[in-house]
């Protein structure tokens, strides 16, 4: 089963697709995401978002810098401030 | 009666004149386009911030909650952050922000309250320093920068909440055009700081683990609805100017080409009347003879 996986920015919706996993540089550290992860919420810090579109894929990196993310029964969304590539 | 070499100025002039707003009309239907769809893009972002404010906020109510949130108790002081367009050629945009905002002060002072203005964008300036000649507090300047994005947003932002954290102001008015079509923008005045308590959002049923706790991801957030609520403010301001700027253009123009074709009737009149005349001048000499 995919992640389904949302990157905002106040500009755009930069990402909204549905991937493996995704590791989400979090303030008290990083944490991995699967389908059917529990609710959860965390601020971030700035970092790299790490996308694994298959288990074996290599991550695409993503900078992010300032904001959150939420994880709920619809999958992950990260708000971010600033992204870069 | 204007005599011909009048009248052919005069069609020059409004000629040029219809050149200028339809080149300022073409450029903002250009440009309308880019900016309308930057405010579309910018939706996602404000509606999932809300969302996300709406189920905290719920959560985190009563005395732990941040100054942002809960006030500062009092609501004696009030500060009206107008957002007006740096440029002019826009139809009645500025002076219906400026309309607005001035009911808003009036009313505010007739309840008593102490009111003052900070003030986005150039074209407020003037009209409302003409009507409240004390009350301008400071301003940001966003004529510097060809389309304010995010960055101008955070920095007025900013600005603002460092007045609130040095007690400045209980509460802040945001004055801004919403854009709903080419032909209507309508001024909006929505709270900003303290942030509206947001309509509950309905109860999933589902635990929510938080990291850090609730408070300080709130504290966290609040900033951020504040700035995203700027720069909402900032893209509709971009969408309705260049709404307004074409619907008005666009009158211009179609104004500026009646203009011409009446003048262009009078100097034709005008013309074969002094034809007339000549041609009666002639055959009265020729029949003198």
């Amino acid at each position: 089963m995919p992640l389904h996986f949302e990157l905002v920015t106040p500009a755009k919706l930069v990402r909204s697709e549905e991937v493996h996993m995704v590791v989400v540089p979090g303030t008290e550290g990083e944490f991995g995401v699967l389908e059917g992860h529990a609710p959860f919420m965390s601020t971030i810090r700035d970092g790299a978002v790490q996308v694994f579109a298959t288990a074996n894929a290599a991550p695409e990196i993503i900078q992010v810098r300032g904001g959150f993310a939420e994880v709920n029964e619809k999958g992950l969304t990260v708000l971010a401030e600033h992204v870069e590539g | 009666m204007a005599s011909l070499k009048e009248l052919k100025g005069r069609i020059g002039s409004v000629k040029s004149t219809q050149k200028i707003t339809k080149a300022k009309q073409m450029v903002a239907a250009a440009k309308l386009r880019r900016a309308q769809a930057a405010a579309e893009a910018g939706r996602p972002y404000a509606t999932r911030l809300a969302a996300v404010m709406a189920s905290l906020a719920g959560k985190v109510a009563g005395d732990s909650a941040p100054k942002l949130l809960s006030g500062t108790g009092a609501d004696q002081r009030h500060l009206l952050v107008v957002v007006n367009t740096d440029k002019g050629l826009c139809g009645g945009l500025n002076s219906n922000l400026v309309k607005a905002a001035k009911i808003k002060a009036r009313e505010l002072q007739a309840a008593g309250k102490t009111v003052e203005f900070y003030l986005v964008g150039k074209k407020g300036r003037a009209p409302l320093k003409r009507e409240f000649p004390t009350l301008i507090g400071k301003g940001f300047d966003t004529s510097t920068v060809k389309t304010p994005g995010f960055d101008e947003a955070e920095a007025i932002a900013n600005e603002l909440i460092a007045m609130f954290d040095a007690g400045k102001f209980d509460i802040a008015h945001l004055v801004y055009p919403t854009f709903k079509s080419a032909l209507a923008q309508d001024p909006t005045i929505n709270q900003l700081i303290p942030v509206p308590a947001p309509t509950l959002a309905e109860d999933t049923g589902s635990v929510v683990d938080y990291e850090p706790s609730e408070e300080e991801i709130l504290e966290e957030l609040l900033p951020r609805y504040v700035r995203t609520q700027l720069f909402g403010a900032l893209l509709e301001r971009e969408a309705s100017e260049q709404g307004a700027s074409m619907t008005a253009m666009d009158n211009a123009t179609r104004n500026a080409g009646d203009l011409i074709s009446k003048l262009t009737i009078i100097y034709n009149r005008q013309r074969q009347a002094a034809i007339t005349t000549e041609l009666i001048e002639i055959i009265a000499g020729a029949e003198a003879l």
